[in-house]
């Protein structure tokens, strides 16, 4: 008999035992709905698992300080919802370019401005990849379940360590708040993997230079005995600012290959009945629950209707979804905003196939219904 | 060069020189900053210095601590992880007037509050220097700047009221002039358990000085000598002698619970317990 530890827990609190999963040790962040309750949850836990959390004065403050710590060694995460998102762009751009792991949760709410604050978007989406200024790498990751919040949350802290980066766990106020059933997996079940730390005697140590075989410089923590600088300007691989036009344009192709050397151990998807299906409802987060509903009702009608279901979201699955549009007749792109994921599909697909939206952003999910009154629409 | 033995161990030569224009009084803090360290013998390793955008803020990549130069506004913020996550760090945080004033304004008064075990160290030379003259929040009314061109009309603010008066537990201000007296406080305020704030009044010749007709480094140095008296002396003058005069020297020294030390009881507490 399994003697896993079974839950009915809500998203937000799943992030939470995710991260403590992963190995979290430092929060810091400032309340706002409807992501409050990951802050709350982890004000609440860590100290039991000897961990430390801030409330800070503002956002900005709070991805600042959840950074430092991260600097300082510990794994590190800060959570926020829409206007919250809008202010920390600033410091992950900071995050990016000194190459620091951290986790930024984005439970995201109706926008512009203070916009919907209890209701449910996926605006932020163009915003997680192009918020802050410059040519910077991103992930983001987009659960679309409870139990798929707690593994992505573990994912994004793997990947945060792995390439050394701000990674962004891009979840809803449905996913956020929702209860459902979740077997909290046994301690190993799972990957965990840890930032590479230099050999204690290292001679020359230079924490962004990338040694052979390995992806990004080994990160001392402050105070363990390297004595190194960060910055936020472009500098060498000693962490000490250049204006050398060509070290900045051999770190920005540092940065970037991060990503576009390991797409695959990086991008995620699910592919739902699209193996001989005609039409592709492309969807994710808790707007794919809506889509799975709709697909499975056009099955029933003899329909060859599948989902694909970005995990991944940043970086786009594009070769996958290239791979799909060359033998589908359309995609059908279901998000609960006026249209920014499509545009993605639509660059990726350069015309291959027929590119549909069905959205809104009026606070209201979108619906089994709306997607099947497109896809009757359109087919 | 002389009195290289700060440089020989504190400074990472190879980083320098540094930036700051001639006359700058930047390097007379910078140097105070060390000599206080190295006369508390910390080890290099213990120490993280932390600073925001600006002049003031390249200081730390000079020095072979645990350096961080951050966003503008937030060192403190950043400080604020790295002393919570890794107490036992000796966190230094060095600023400027509109790096910690103005955009890290809400930064400062919440460190304050919360009497973390921070050292702060505002850079104060009463302007925007690395973006060229602009008027600061330390800026007197009526003087100028590239963006006051026909008179400031704010009001300064006086930091070390200001940190006082939000929670620092221990307040300062000292100026690039007296340096003897700069290092005891800078020592003062890095031994104090708590947060600490010493406003380290510097001159910038090339952009407030040349705006407002001050004259040349040496007169702004003359002008520092002037202007500044220690507060414990004022306490013995008549009025007559303390008209137009600035106080400098310790203003607050009070003992309060510090924040990280307080986490730590919580952590004790219910570590393991589950």
């Amino acid at each position: 008999m399994s003697t896993k530890k079974v839950k009915l827990m809500q998203g937000n609190e799943a992030c939470v035992e995710g991260a403590l999963y992963a190995g979290m040790k430092f929060y810091a962040g400032y309340p706002i709905t409807p992501s409050t309750e990951v802050a709350e949850v982890s004000a609440q836990k860590l100290p039991y698992y000897g961990g430390k959390f801030i409330q800070m004065e503002d956002e900005i403050a709070g991805i600042a300080t959840a950074i430092g710590g991260s600097i300082a060694g510990l794994k590190s995460m800060t959570a926020t919802s829409g206007p919250g998102f809008s202010l920390k762009v600033e410091n992950i751009g900071y995050a990016a370019i000194a190459e620091v792991p951290l986790v930024i949760v984005n439970v995201q709410r109706g926008g512009p401005s203070t916009g919907l604050p209890t209701a449910p978007a996926q605006g932020d989406v163009m915003q997680a990849m192009w918020g802050t200024h410059g040519d910077h790498p991103v992930i983001a990751v987009c659960p679309s379940s409870v139990k798929e919040t707690f593994t992505e949350t573990v994912r994004a802290f793997n990947l945060a360590e792995k390439y050394r980066m701000p990674v962004i766990l891009l979840t809803d106020e449905v996913v956020g708040h929702m209860r459902e059933r979740i077997e909290i997996p046994e301690p190993g079940e799972l990957e965990v993997i840890d930032r590479l730390r230099p050999e204690a005697n290292e001679a020359d140590y230079r924490p962004y230079g990338v040694k052979e075989g390995e992806i990004v410089g080994r990160m001392a923590g402050f105070g363990e005995g390297f004595r190194y600088h960060v910055t936020g300007l472009f500098h060498d691989e000693y962490g000490f600012p250049s204006n050398s036009t060509k070290n900045a344009g051999k770190m920005l192709d540092h940065l970037m290959s991060k990503i576009s050397n390991n797409y695959d151990d990086i991008v995620t998807f699910e592919n739902y009945l699209t193996e001989d299906a005609d039409y592709i409802v492309l969807s994710y987060g808790s707007t794919a629950r809506s889509a799975r509903s709709a697909v499975n009702k056009m099955r029933e009608q003899g329909h060859k209707v599948g989902m694909f279901r970005p995990i991944t979201i940043w970086p786009f699955p594009h070769k996958e979804v290239v791979a799909l549009s060359k033998r589908v007749k359309g995609i059908v792109v279901a998000e609960m905003n006026l249209g920014q994921l499509v545009l993605e599909v639509e660059r990726v697909v350069k015309g291959a196939t027929e590119v549909y939206h069905v959205g809104r952003a009026n606070g209201e999910v979108v619906t089994p219904a709306d997607i099947l009154k497109k896809l009757e629409e359109v087919m | 060069m002389e009195n290289n033995q700060y440089v020989d161990q504190y400074f990472r030569k190879d980083r320098l020189p540094h930036i700051w224009c001639p006359g700058c009084g930047h390097g007379i803090i910078m140097h105070s900053l060390v000599k206080a360290i190295a006369e508390l013998g910390w080890e290099k390793d213990d120490v993280a210095v932390v600073s925001g955008i600006g002049c003031s803020s390249r200081a730390p990549g000079y020095l072979d601590f645990n350096t961080l130069h951050t966003t503008h506004g937030r060192a403190l913020a950043f400080a604020t992880g790295v002393k919570l996550a890794k107490p036992h760090l000796k966190v230094i945080v060095i600023s400027g007037d509109g790096d910690a004033t103005a955009i890290g304004g809400n930064h400062l008064i919440h460190a304050a509050r919360r009497n973390i075990d921070i050292t702060t160290i505002v850079f104060n030379n009463n302007i925007y220097g690395m973006t060229g003259g602009q008027y600061s929040p330390t800026t007197p009314t009526n003087e100028f700047g590239t963006t006051a061109p026909h008179g400031n009309i704010d009001t300064p603010f006086d930091i070390a009221m200001l940190a006082g008066a939000a929670g620092a537990t221990y307040t300062a201000r000292t100026t690039a002039f007296h340096m003897n007296q700069m290092t005891q406080i800078i020592k003062n305020a890095l031994s104090h358990k708590g947060f600490s704030l010493v406003e380290a009044i510097s001159i910038c010749p090339t952009y407030y000085g040349r705006k407002n007709k001050k004259g040349d480094a040496p007169k702004m140095m003359q002008w520092l000598k002037d202007s500044f008296i220690d507060v414990k002396v004022a306490e013995k003058l008549p009025e007559d002698k303390k008209a137009g005069k600035i106080l400098m020297g310790e203003f607050k020294n009070v003992q309060q619970p510090e924040y990280t030390e307080e986490y730590q009881k919580i952590v004790d507490r219910l570590s393991g317990v589950k």
